[in-house]
């Protein structure tokens, strides 16, 4: 019977490595595809660090290819604005309807989850008017450089990241009592600014940096409703450099993925020593034992 | 050790609160006296934590009017009404520690870092967990994150303390030891009580007055022995304690249960057939071949035994024995089982 077991597990450990495996060729083939693209030389024969030269000689590669440097920045802005306003947004909401409105909790989920079911190119069509509308006013209070700045495609973002946020915040507010929380807050005196900043968000760390995260990957990775927009974000400039220099594309692709997880790395560092088990994780462990 | 406050007086004045169609608080008055430990007791949905809730401020009544130390504060937000609350569920904030918690309310009131520090200590010194204040909740046990729960709740030196069930997650024996202390402190510092339980033991064991509730009304609120001893009427009697419902006739102040003539409380009825509610520790019961009764069970229950007997009439008796006298009745054996003469409340049959 112990043999048995043993065999079995032998045969359990051998799938794993298996599956796990071919997971990583799945990954690692087409990023070796690439990386080798990117370090041959012009004519794709010989290994070449040519390219890797130029992307680091920022001078050089600001003024060679401008739209790069535009495209990196907006992006980088667009990441931290959507950021910003989808956290200003959703956190407060989904918590005062979690304490206060629970019959409005699926009529938020639902809003929330919507624009999955648009593609982006519907999503486009119908942003298309309101942006026109917006961009006048825009432009009117706050002159036409502002005005028309890639930085409003942020808007649209938050739309587009609302259904992944939503899922990593409700998930954080479902592993802790909020409502316990927040009237013990409220009963030594704090109001509802002080319950959100000292009280809510601290325990909701790890979903606010799921979140966070999510929302900086979905719009450094964004392409359609920029380009439809007529915008230059990153991958906006990558697409019109693909254009002319093949292999320095490839190469700023590479990188943009590589920093996509470096980022997602970092972050589940950050959040792992907590995440591993959450604050209400441990409570609950802790009920009923003796005193 | 503390700095003890003088309590505050609490009236709740015909209160009413429906949900969804049910009155959870239909007219509750509740007057409180200045220092005052009063628990709620009643069966769920009875509207004890509505009430508590409404004192607290976290619920809003839909009539009525709360007033503490005089001043009406029906219509004060939560945060501005400076009443400490202990909850049911485990309530300290995870990210902070145990003294971290406790200067929670103090940093929210201004108090300076040195002075917060001071409070902390002593606060958790009174609740035994001095050791403990660098410990985040999950290291600590049930028991000890409810004494953190009320080392914070005391150390904002409430007008009121606000008890919603804080025992009923421990295990038996940490809720003995810490409702017993509960009442040390409570009496350590003065502050004016309110204890939501379902747990009559424990309301009867720590509460000046216990007010039992039903159906958002309050039916008796009184000391505990007099709950006991007199229930103004059979919900209050059931309720708490155990109660045998015997039949008897009642005139002229007293009832005749089992042979034997019970004098009767004030508000039983005076006349005809009646039910007489006698407690278990109000009956003899001894061996006797011609007796009222058989034995149906018996039982041992440690520092007391159980004997319960059917009448000949019909009725069904739980008589407290002491343990030792458990073994002589077997079941079958004909009883004897008479009223000790106790007042008793008797309501129409």
């Amino acid at each position: 019977m112990t043999g048995q077991r043993a065999a079995f597990r032998r045969k359990q450990a051998i799938m794993r490595r298996v599956v796990i495996g071919l997971v990583l060729l799945f990954f690692a083939v087409p990023l070796y595809g690439m990386f080798s693209d990117a370090t041959k030389d012009v004519a794709g024969k010989h290994w070449s660090l040519a390219t890797w030269r130029t992307l680091l000689d920022f001078p050089k590669i600001s003024t060679k290819y401008p739209d790069l440097k535009t495209g990196f920045l907006a992006s980088v802005g667009l990441a931290v604005v959507t950021v910003v306003v989808m956290l200003v947004l959703l956190v407060p909401t989904m918590t005062w309807v979690r304490l206060r409105l629970p019959g409005l909790t699926r009529t938020v989920e639902f809003i929330c989850l919507l624009p999955l079911t648009v593609p982006a190119i519907v999503l486009v069509v119908g942003l298309t008017p309101i942006y026109s509308w917006l961009t006048g006013w825009l432009q009117y209070f706050f002159g036409p450089t502002i005005g028309s700045s890639t930085i409003w495609l942020a808007l649209a973002y938050v739309v587009l990241v609302l259904p992944y946020a939503y899922r990593a915040l409700d998930a954080g507010l479902r592993a802790i009592d909020v409502r316990t929380l927040s009237e013990a807050a409220r009963s030594l005196g704090a109001g509802w600014g002080t319950v959100m900043w000292r009280v809510v968000l601290p325990n909701l760390r790890t979903a606010v940096l799921s979140a966070s995260f999510l929302a900086v990957a979905l719009t450094l990775g964004e392409f359609t409703i920029a380009n439809l927009f007529s915008r230059t974000n990153l991958q906006v400039a990558m697409y019109l450099l693909g254009k002319s220099d093949a292999q320095i594309s490839v190469a700023v692709g590479l990188l943009s993925l590589v920093f996509a997880f470096v980022v997602l790395f970092a972050m589940s560092f950050v959040g792992g020593a907590r995440s591993a088990t959450s604050p209400m994780t441990r409570l609950r462990r802790a009920k009923k034992e003796p005193a | 050790m503390t700095t003890a406050r003088d309590g505050v007086a609490v009236q709740l004045t015909n209160l009413r609160r429906t949900y969804a169609g049910v009155n959870a608080l239909d007219g509750l008055s509740l007057d409180m006296h200045p220092g005052e430990f009063i628990a709620l007791l009643g069966p769920s949905g009875c509207g004890k934590t509505t009430a508590l809730r409404c004192l607290a401020g976290l619920d809003d009544p839909d009539s009525g009017t709360i007033t503490v130390g005089g001043k009406d504060v029906t219509g004060i937000p939560t945060s501005k009404r400076d009443m400490g609350m202990v909850f049911q569920a485990y309530s300290l904030f995870p990210h902070m520690t145990a003294r971290q918690n406790v200067e929670f309310g103090l940093q929210l009131r201004k108090h300076g870092a040195e002075a917060r520090r001071k409070r902390a200590q002593e606060m958790l010194e009174l609740v035994g967990l001095s050791l403990h204040m660098d410990k985040f909740a999950h290291q600590m046990s049930g028991g000890q994150q409810q004494r953190v729960a009320l080392a914070r709740a005391l150390a904002i030196e409430p007008q009121v303390l606000l008890l919603d069930e804080p025992l009923s997650a421990l295990d038996a024996k940490v809720r003995v030891q810490l409702r017993d202390e509960i009442r040390r402190i409570q009496l350590d510092v003065g502050t004016t009580t309110l204890f939501v339980t379902h747990d009559q033991e424990e309301a009867l064991a720590v509460a000046d007055r216990v007010g039992v509730m039903r159906a958002g009304n309050l039916q008796q609120l009184a000391a505990p022995e007099e709950l006991y001893s007199k229930p103004v009427n059979d919900f209050v009697a059931d309720f708490v304690g155990v109660t045998n419902r015997l039949t008897g006739a009642a005139s002229a102040g007293t009832a005749s249960v089992l042979g034997t003539s019970v004098p009767l409380l004030p508000g039983s009825a005076q006349s005809g057939a009646v039910t007489v509610l006698v407690r278990p520790e109000h009956l003899t019961v001894s061996r006797d071949a011609a007796g009222n009764a058989a034995v149906v069970s018996a039982s041992f229950l440690g520092a007391h035994g159980r004997v319960i007997a059917t009448a000949d009439g019909g009725d069904q008796i739980l008589v407290q024995v002491s343990s030792a006298e458990v073994a002589r009745f077997e079941p079958g054996a004909r009883v004897k089982v008479t009223p000790t003469g106790d007042p008793a409340l008797a309501v129409s049959a």
